[in-house]
């Protein structure tokens, strides 16, 4: 079959189906659709998140601010410059102006800080993180503290699937070409891969910039399931959640940091009954333990290196 | 002209608390080359026991020197152990594994750090007890010198002096100094580096305690999240600073303080937070050794 | 193995869904509420939640109403606006909810209003001042008053009854509810002849404001609106009063809390804020509220308390006027509402599904609040 061909399909099917699914719920489910859409945002967070910090080896600490860059993008071209058009061709192109966006904004903090080594590169990620939640809050026309109201709710599991099955069949592919090589000899070691003619700046920006521009995707759709924005929910704990995704699904692993972030989703709700029994909320107690358990037992995390479909019973022997 | 003198003390005095924290997360640095995360926690930890020593009945009812003699050293005793346990449980473990791994424990640490906190103690801002008499010290027109100044920068001062005898003038400062610069060799020659780097944590973590307290004094408000930005705004003077060169830290911390103060006082309050990442960004853009550091060639 | 788990799992799935399809009891009145019980803003939801609780125990222990008793389900959305739109979907289509009650904070009622107006299930805040709130729908009410008579309220006293002419703004930017106080009180003193000489600002968490007071004194202010969090309140009257700042501070019910005596100290006296009731105003419904709550819970009401309790005050009223507890009816009978003698004052809707209420100007002495004066709409 033509590879082309191949792609798209891979990406329309589970689209489809996930819509059918959706669609065939009662509306008593909705709840449950909702949080799925939700899962499915974080996992194009957490898979764009491993390209950076699993495969390329880079430690960045600033998602969430591309998020916020593609959520205001797209919220703005939503609601000031394409309200004439129709519903759903609106949404569709102001979330991939968010993506275009957030993708160049990940191209200008990379440029400067991929220079940096590991621990100064997480503080800078860091900085510019929240350097862009304090402009955001300082732009009255954003809707500043008071957040950004009004925009088309045009998020459907649809979109969702079809973004997190594209940016995931994009990362497969891009794993098999030379990028891919280029990152994981960056990774294994910077110093020997430069050596060896690869451009490790060129390579390095390429992935955060690609990987901002996936946080943007996931950051217009959130806005537009959201229906309102405001700068609180872009901040650091954010960018840290997504860190935790990717950690303990295993860096590296696609198919781990998707699952981690679908379950990440998921046990906050099913915890509810929990937090509701004894008043506090143990939720962030429970990561950040789970977290230093990971790093002193198992530091490769649950999928380690390895794919969903490179092991188990459904791998050719 | 006084605002600018008022403006420029108030910066001193911020300073000097953001010297003591980002001596303790220089000295880390220098000897493990690790950027312990949850330094500015340990800061607020250090907070939270201050305030519960002043409370308590080991510490005199009134304001005043014993007050707040007693308090300080209370609390620079549990932030030490803090920082023996974290060092003992969560890094030395993973000794010799990738940084990054190191780099991620380090945030697991300050998060766990932060949200016990708030399960324990509450989310809401608690008041710190006075420990010193306010009031003016010092007044010329407009310029006013509080008490509490006063306090702080004689305590930060003299503790950094002692710090800087310790290093220079003792044996166990020979010691640190020689495992900052190679573990290998000083182990070769029979220092136990395994303490030394616990004596590092504990040195550290008990100036960021002081600094927890003289921050207390101030502003007497004491909260789980209060660690966070005075612990990156103190990484960042290290940065400034040279990383790993304790002068750099007092250096940068000091200029970081004035350079706050400044922005806040010519209206840009709401950017003052980004203002230290803006420096950080620009000082290891265009020089990242810092300005006291010197920059290291790294071997292949 | 692995095999095993799947099948594990998928069985639980499908029992989980199953067990969501279960029929309701027909013989209750479910009632949702959401707010913040965890998290920074954690004394907001509680406070809230306490009112809620004690009005459904008070109505309960009373019989119900029409017959049925009240069952309220309380969800915790961490102050976060996108939670809090996760567990309004949760309660309007798991617990089927016949209302919501909630939120504090406007910018989670914001998020959480599209859903409410989408299922058609009515929804009274009971505290949020963001005038854009009820705008989502006409399924979303309110019992307090919202910013634009708030910030009124304030500018009214500083010019008529202090005689300010000249005002500073020291706002929170990182805060809406903030931001739209400080904007309307500058647009209504201004209004009044007042001139607003200077405007700073700071952000939530921000401990050391004394440049921006430094600056502010300079310009010698008749009076400083601070329309902020009692946290920061608290300290930036220490640092005005310590910075020779003599002027009289002005805030909004964002001060109200204990701690803001704790904080503020000596400094806070003399100071003045807006709230939605004085709880020491010798009337008989505030008393007798006082008394409650303190045989309940053993302590103090707050103005959030007291609102938590007139927002499902209002609403049990419309239940038992309404002809069915289906959404268009009881949506009809809230919005008709008149003069519903709350504890917080007689409480009208608008045809805006505002609270048409007076507003009380506190005066902070002998580290407490005392009544100065009502300010009526």
């Amino acid at each position: 079959m033509n590879p082309n061909l191949k792609l798209i399909l891979g990406v329309l099917i589970p689209a489809l189906a996930v819509q059918a699914l959706a669609s065939l719920a009662p509306d008593s489910l909705s709840y449950f659709v909702s949080i799925l859409a939700l899962a499915g945002i974080n996992a194009i967070l957490a898979v764009s998140l491993n390209l950076v910090n699993g495969i390329t080896g880079q430690f960045s600490l600033g998602h969430a601010g591309f998020m916020a860059v593609g959520a205001y993008t797209s919220a703005c071209l939503s609601v000031y410059a394409f309200p004439g058009l129709p519903g759903q061709l609106a949404f569709v192109l102001a979330v991939l102006g968010g993506g275009l966006l957030a993708g160049l904004a990940g191209w200008l903090v990379g440029l400067p800080s991929l220079r940096l080594r590991g621990d100064y590169l997480a503080i800078v990620t860091l900085g510019f993180g929240e350097i862009i939640r304090v402009l955001i809050l300082n732009m009255d026309f954003l809707g500043g503290a008071r957040g950004f109201i009004g925009i088309p709710a045009e998020t459907s599991p649809f979109w969702v699937m079809l973004c997190l099955a594209f940016c995931v069949l994009a990362c497969v592919r891009l794993m098999a070409s030379t990028h891919g090589r280029a990152w994981l000899a960056i990774r294994e070691d910077e110093v020997a891969a430069s050596a060896v003619g690869v451009d490790t700046t060129r390579y390095k920006v390429l992935a955060f910039a690609l990987s901002a521009a996936a946080a943007g995707l996931a950051g217009g759709l959130f806005a537009h399931k959201q229906a309102f924005i405001n700068p609180n929910s872009f901040d650091f704990m954010k960018s840290v959640d997504v860190v935790i995704m990717v950690v303990l699904g295993g860096m590296g692993s696609m198919s781990g940091s998707l699952l981690a972030a679908v379950a990440l989703t998921l046990l906050p709700e099913a915890l509810r009954p929990l937090a509701q029994l004894t008043g506090v909320d143990l939720r962030m107690v429970i990561y950040s333990l789970a977290l230093i358990a990971m790093m002193l037992s198992r530091p490769a995390g649950i999928m380690g290196r390895k794919e969903l479909w490179q092991l188990g019973w459904w791998t050719k022997r | 002209m006084n605002t600018l003198l008022q403006l420029l003390l108030d910066g001193l005095s911020l300073g000097a608390i953001y010297a003591l924290i980002a001596l303790g997360y220089t000295l880390v640095y220098g000897i493990l080359r690790l950027i312990n995360f949850a330094h500015g926690d340990i800061f607020m930890v250090a907070a939270y026991a201050a305030l519960f020593s002043a409370l308590s009945s080991l510490a005199p009812a009134d304001p005043g020197a014993t007050r707040f003699a007693v308090t300080l050293l209370a609390s620079m005793a549990a932030a030490a152990l803090l920082g023996l346990a974290i060092e003992r449980f969560c890094y030395r473990p993973l000794r010799g594994q990738p940084r990054i791994n190191l780099l991620i424990t380090a945030v697991g640490v300050s998060l766990l750090l932060e949200n016990l906190s708030q399960v324990l103690f509450g989310a809401n801002p608690r008041v710190f007890p006075e420990l010193l008499q306010g009031g003016v010290a010092f007044e010329n027109g407009q310029l006013k010198v509080g008490q509490i100044d006063v306090w702080v920068l004689l305590t930060a001062f003299g503790l950094m002096l002692a710090l800087e005898a310790f290093v220079h003038r003792t044996r166990a400062g020979r010691a640190m100094r020689a495992v900052a610069h190679s573990h290998e060799t000083a182990a070769l020659v029979g220092v136990p580096v395994d303490k030394v780097i616990a004596l590092t944590f504990a040195v550290g973590s008990a100036l960021a305690a002081a600094a927890a307290v003289l921050y207390g004094v101030k502003y007497p408000q004491v909260s789980p999240f209060m660690g966070v930005m005075p612990g990156l705004k103190a990484f960042v003077a290290a940065v400034l600073g040279g990383i790993g060169n304790l002068r750099g830290a007092v250096l940068g911390a000091l200029l970081l303080g004035l350079a706050e103060s400044l922005v806040i006082g010519y209206g840009g309050a709401t950017w003052k937070d980004a203002l230290a990442f803006l420096i950080l960004i620009l000082i290891l853009v265009l020089r990242p050794a810092g300005l006291l550091g010197k920059y290291e060639a790294e071997k292949v | 193995m692995k095999m095993k788990l799947f099948k594990s799992l998928s069985l639980a799935a499908a029992l989980g869904l199953l067990a969501s399809c279960a029929k309701l009891p027909e013989n209750e009145i479910r009632i949702g509420e959401f707010g913040s019980m965890t998290g920074l803003t954690s004394t907001f939801g509680t406070a809230t939640h306490e009112g809620i609780q004690l009005a459904v125990d008070e109505v309960n222990a009373a019989g119900g109403i029409n017959g049925k008793l009240v069952k309220l389900v309380s969800e915790d959305d961490r102050g976060k606006p996108e939670e809090a739109a996760t567990v309004v979907e949760k309660l309007i289509t798991r617990d089927h909810v016949h209302a919501l009650l909630g939120e504090v904070a406007s910018s989670n009622s914001l998020a959480a209003a599209p859903i409410a107006q989408r299922h058609k299930i009515p929804m009274i805040s009971p505290s949020s001042t963001n005038p854009k709130v009820t705008a989502q729908g006409d399924y979303i009410f309110r019992v307090c008053f919202i910013d634009p008579f708030q910030g009124k309220v304030m500018a009214k006293f500083a010019s008529e009854t202090l005689h300010a002419k000249t005002a500073a703004i020291l706002r929170d930017k990182s805060s809406d509810y903030s931001v739209g106080l400080a904007d309307v009180f500058a647009r209504e003193f201004s209004g009044m002849g007042g001139k607003i000489l200077i405007d700073q600002a700071y952000q939530s968490k921000d401990v050391d404001f004394k440049s921006q007071l430094t600056t502010i004194r300079q310009k010698k202010p008749d009076v400083l609106f601070v329309p902020g969090y009692y946290s920061e309140v608290g300290l930036i009257a220490k640092q005005a009063r310590d910075g020779g700042l003599q002027a009289p501070l002005l805030g909004g019910d964002g001060w109200e809390s204990p701690e803001l005596y704790a904080i503020g100290g000596k400094a806070i006296e003399g100071s003045y804020f807006s709230n939605h009731c004085a709880p020491d105003a010798k009337i008989k419904q505030v008393m007798d509220f006082a008394e409650k709550h303190r045989a309940k819970y053993k302590k103090e009401p707050g103005a959030l308390t007291v609102l938590g309790y007139d927002a499902a005050g209002v609403l049990f009223d419309a239940i038992r006027h309404a002809p069915s507890l289906k959404g268009p009816d009881l949506r009809a009978a809230i919005a008709a509402t008149k003069d519903y003698q709350g504890v917080s004052g007689a409480i009208s809707l608008d045809a805006d599904r505002n609270a048409v209420k007076s507003a009380v100007v506190l005066k902070v002495h002998h580290g407490r609040a005392e009544f100065v004066a009502t300010v009526n709409p």
